[in-house]
């Protein structure tokens, strides 16, 4: 896989199958229905203690806007991951194409996707800094490769951003 | 930074949350009332915004959230992230109750783990 930026755009090219594949898995990743861990991280709290009044305002007023905000970042990630539908039986490695103005979706979804993963596996610190590990033994070994991708990216888009 | 502007999609839209305000005195010239409004506001003014530790989000990421949410430069802005990530916390900014709560609206469309906290 190499990953630079092009103009424009942000080119991710050599992309294997399997890598291809986490890939298109962003938007679902970061879906945090059925998992009240994730649910909980992703819309935290605002207030630490017993201030009810706030939290139920914020629950009503604050949070479906962060929802709305939250799923539009994910639809545009979606839409540039379509570059990667069809022909998904074939080996052959791809190229796809971020466009810079889309990097804040990136950035977003990339977080949604590592916090919704992370929650789910309860993966701890030790785990998260561990970057050598195999992905191939297990599910939880896969997911934890997957935060990190996602990670690995996420530090290009930002250094990118900075330039 | 990037000198594009943030994308459309995901710029944060801040919601003051509606809150009635306590009902205020009728006899507004009386120094006694004076002295009790002024007090409130006093009050009003001491909350934190206050980011915690979180091992998922990356340093480089917590650092550019910084820098765009409160347009602190990057000294400033990589010290926070260096006090989050080793005392487990920082304060970010003070001051009156109602922009500290946008602050937070603001860090949560980031994804980061923030509350606002009254001074004690």
């Amino acid at each position: 896989m190499e990953i630079r930026r092009r103009k424009n755009q942000i080119e991710i090219s050599d992309l294997d199958p399997f890598l291809a594949e986490l890939l298109r898995q962003i938007p679902a990743s970061a879906n945090t229905e059925g998992a009240p861990a994730a649910e909980q991280r992703i819309f935290s709290l605002p207030i630490n203690g017993k201030e009810t009044e706030l939290c139920a305002e914020w629950k009503m007023y604050v949070e479906p806007e962060l929802r709305r905000l939250f799923q539009t970042a994910t639809q545009t990630v979606g839409a540039d991951l379509e570059q990667l539908n069809g022909n998904e039986q074939s080996l052959a490695n791809r190229t796809l194409r971020i466009p810079t103005k889309h990097a804040d979706a990136w950035l977003s979804a990339l977080n949604q996707a590592r916090l919704v993963i992370a929650a789910k596996n309860n993966f701890t610190e030790r785990e998260l800094s561990d970057h050598l590990r195999s992905p191939i033994g297990s599910r939880r070994d896969l997911s934890l490769f997957q935060v990190n991708l996602y990670g690995f990216l996420q530090e290009f888009i930002l250094r990118e951003l900075d330039c | 930074m990037s000198s594009e502007p943030l994308a459309a999609e995901v710029a944060v839209r801040l919601i003051p949350i509606p809150r009635p305000r306590s009902a205020g005195p009728s006899t507004i010239g009386a120094p006694t009332i004076e002295k009790e409004t002024r007090a409130e506001e006093e009050l009003d003014l001491a909350w934190h915004v206050v980011v915690h530790n979180d091992p998922v989000n990356l340093m480089s990421y917590v650092t550019m959230v910084f820098q765009r949410v409160f347009g602190y430069p990057r000294d400033r802005a990589e010290r926070h992230m260096l006090e989050v990530h080793q005392k487990g916390r920082s304060i970010l900014w003070s001051g009156m109750r109602e922009r500290a709560e946008l602050y937070v609206q603001q860090l949560h469309g980031y994804l980061l783990l923030a509350t606002i906290e009254k001074v004690s």
